[in-house]
């Protein structure tokens, strides 16, 4: 009997084992150099390796540099708000009012951007928001306007094309549990005598809930970490983490400060996992 | 299968595996210009020898990536003319016989011995060079405008500038208009540039990196470019000729790249037929219109292959009256470079 279980566990150990490794060598150890050289520091132009806190000191104590969490933090509030209350109507319709034949198109189309490279999304976006783009000519022609409208290198630029992207992934995180709901609960609270908002609000969000904020933490940490989109269409008005962890490793060759940044932003997301894990319970699941 | 046909493929087979043996390869840490096809394809199809490319920016970043790879990993190596120096304060560089090199078809002010050698030996050659001044669309600004600096921030063209994102360059040209030359740049003297700095910004619609300033000026979200050049423009010149630039009355900031060997490089022979092909006049033609961007030619001979309108769009025959016109990058020492981009970052997020 004991020569089973140790077979067994022995069986179990080695399937585990490649996964555990590829985690180790993949996540584990670069994590731990990166914490490591974190503590580091740039004296002049030599990295100086010991145990120092002088860039996180540096990071919290720079205005210029805490200001990129902020800003990071309010792009990313507004621009999660924003893809959760689009996408939720979006894959409401597709999962509640599309024949079941049509849905899979329908989801196709939905999410047909996502078949373009980002960076060319994004530029795409920077010739619609421009001073001669799309929609400056469309509103000047119109007569709406007397002048371009300020559209492309601002925040709200960088939002919308955050926005176009995060929109497709929230709507298929939403469908995927709006479709899995038995129609049996409506009908119930129909019977008992909820309006269709009651339903909405008492039985189908709750229950469609884990679906929006994994949705919901997967944009935010897609969207706190991206670099391109605030690149391309932010115009460099205001620098987020991202783009000051780069400042910091493509212009001054700081290495130990872009790691401090970069433990910082992995705090902020980690953060987040456990604000949405204790929200949703999810040990209890 | 006949006898033939078996021949040839031994004999094919043979050949391939010789060429196979024969193969040298060398691996280059370059600017984006260099990996244009057109330029290295020409070189391997003569000599055999590969060139494996990786791209890379700013000084700092390059001497990481060096500073991260094995001795031997690179062997050839771009470098901004006036980092020459630092490279050669950390070993990094090879001694270039300097009978083999082509200095002497150069135009003078671009040899640069002060800054590609060092007691008397030759670590570098510069390769290409342009300014960093003023861009402009001329059909929709004043070109007479963009001889003076202080125009830029007098309110006329209040949220039609973009600033070029390259600390460098931009602070020299700030610090040219305040009446410091480049190579007296202090930590003390960048004081004076935060106010001009700030003021222009303001100005300014936008910072960008290369290619958000070409997309910036080229669909006419702005109209100006500080920063910019010929090695902006001249890319864009076919699809928009009123793209232009100019240097103001206070100069411009006139950049220089150099090409070394590295000293760790185990293909230096190798290493050396590529620097001489890249400052041939072939060569240079083939740089000096990369389809990353363009610039000047440092062999003066390169004008006998350029076409008449790549020299008009290089401007090659006012070359002579830039060059007295405009100072090197300031190299700043590790303070300096510090402040700067301290004060560059602190303009970016105001």
């Amino acid at each position: 009997m004991a020569s089973i279980e140790a077979t067994e566990a022995r069986r179990a150990t080695a399937f585990v084992a490649p996964a555990l490794l590829w985690v180790l060598a993949f996540f584990i150890l670069p994590f731990a150099v990166m914490i490591g050289v974190s503590f580091a520091r740039l004296e002049g132009r030599t990295v100086v390796y010991g145990l120092s806190f002088d860039n996180y000191l540096r990071f919290f104590s720079d205005p210029s540099l805490f200001k990129g969490l902020t800003i990071s933090l309010e792009i990313t509030a507004v621009v999660t708000v924003i893809s959760v209350l689009l996408a939720y109507p979006l894959a409401w319709i597709i999962a509640m009012r599309v024949p079941a034949r049509y849905q899979r198109l329908a989801l196709m189309l939905a999410v047909l951007p996502f078949w373009t490279s980002y960076v060319v999304r994004s530029y795409a976006w920077l010739l619609v928001l421009g001073q001669n783009g799309v929609i400056n000519k469309a509103l000047l022609a119109l007569g709406a306007i007397a002048e371009p409208l300020e559209l492309a290198s601002t925040r709200s630029a960088t939002i919308v094309g955050f926005v176009h992207f995060f929109v497709m992934l929230l709507t298929l995180t939403i469908y995927s549990n709006l479709i899995q709901l038995s129609p049996n609960y409506a009908r119930a609270a129909a019977d008992l005598g909820a309006s269709a908002f009651g339903t909405f609000r008492h039985v189908i969000l709750p229950l469609t809930l884990p679906g929006v904020v994994t949705g919901a933490f997967l944009t935010f940490v897609l969207c706190i970490g991206d670099y391109i989109t605030p690149q391309i269409l932010g115009g460099n008005n205001e620098l987020t983490l991202p783009q000051l962890i780069m400042l910091q490793l493509g212009r001054r060759g700081d290495f130990p400060m872009a790691s401090a940044m970069s433990i910082i932003l992995m705090g902020v997301v980690t953060l987040a996992y456990f604000a949405s894990a204790r929200w949703l319970k999810l040990d209890r699941v | 299968m006949n006898r033939l046909t078996t021949t040839a493929i031994v004999s094919l087979s043979t050949l391939a595996m010789m060429q196979a043996a024969n193969a040298e390869e060398i691996n280059a840490l370059v600017w984006c210009d260099h990996a244009d096809p057109a330029l290295i394809e020409p070189f391997t199809a003569a000599t055999g020898i590969t060139v494996n490319l990786k791209e890379y920016e700013g000084t700092a970043a390059g001497l990481a990536i060096l500073d991260q790879s094995q001795p031997g990993d690179w062997d050839v190596l771009v470098i901004d003319a006036v980092d020459v120096g630092r490279a050669v304060d950390l070993g990094l560089l090879a001694e270039l016989p300097a009978d083999k090199l082509r200095n002497g078809e150069f135009f003078p002010e671009v040899v640069m011995a002060e800054n590609n050698s060092r007691d008397g030996k030759t670590y570098a050659v510069t390769e290409k060079f342009g300014y960093n001044t003023i861009a402009f669309n001329k059909s929709k600004v004043d070109p007479a405008d963009m001889e003076d600096m202080a125009t830029l921030t007098s309110g006329k063209y209040d949220g039609r500038i973009a600033i070029y994102d390259y600390y460098l360059p931009v602070l020299g040209e700030m610090s040219l208009a305040a009446g410091v030359n480049t190579a007296d740049m202090t930590p003390d003297t960048l004081a004076a540039l935060k106010e001009p700095l700030f003021a222009l910004r303001k100005a300014s619609k936008s910072v960008g990196d290369v290619v958000a300033s070409q997309t910036a000026l080229a669909t006419g979200e702005v109209d100006i470019l500080v920063g910019g050049g010929e090695w902006l423009t001249a890319v864009l010149h076919a699809e928009n000729p009123d793209l232009d630039w100019t240097i103001p009355k206070q100069g411009a900031v006139r950049w220089a790249q150099s090409l070394a060997v590295l000293e760790a490089s185990e293909k230096k022979e190798a290493a050396l037929q590529f620097v001489d092909y890249i400052t041939s006049p072939e060569g240079q033609a083939r740089l000096a219109t990369s389809s990353c961007y363009w610039g000047m030619p440092a062999n003066a001979k390169t004008g006998d292959v350029l076409t008449p309108e790549q020299k008009t769009v290089l401007r090659w025959d006012q070359q002579p009256e830039y060059l007295a016109k405009t100072q090197l990058y300031p190299v700043p020492d590790a303070a300096l470079d510090q402040a700067m981009q301290d004060l560059w970052t602190e303009m970016l997020q105001n």
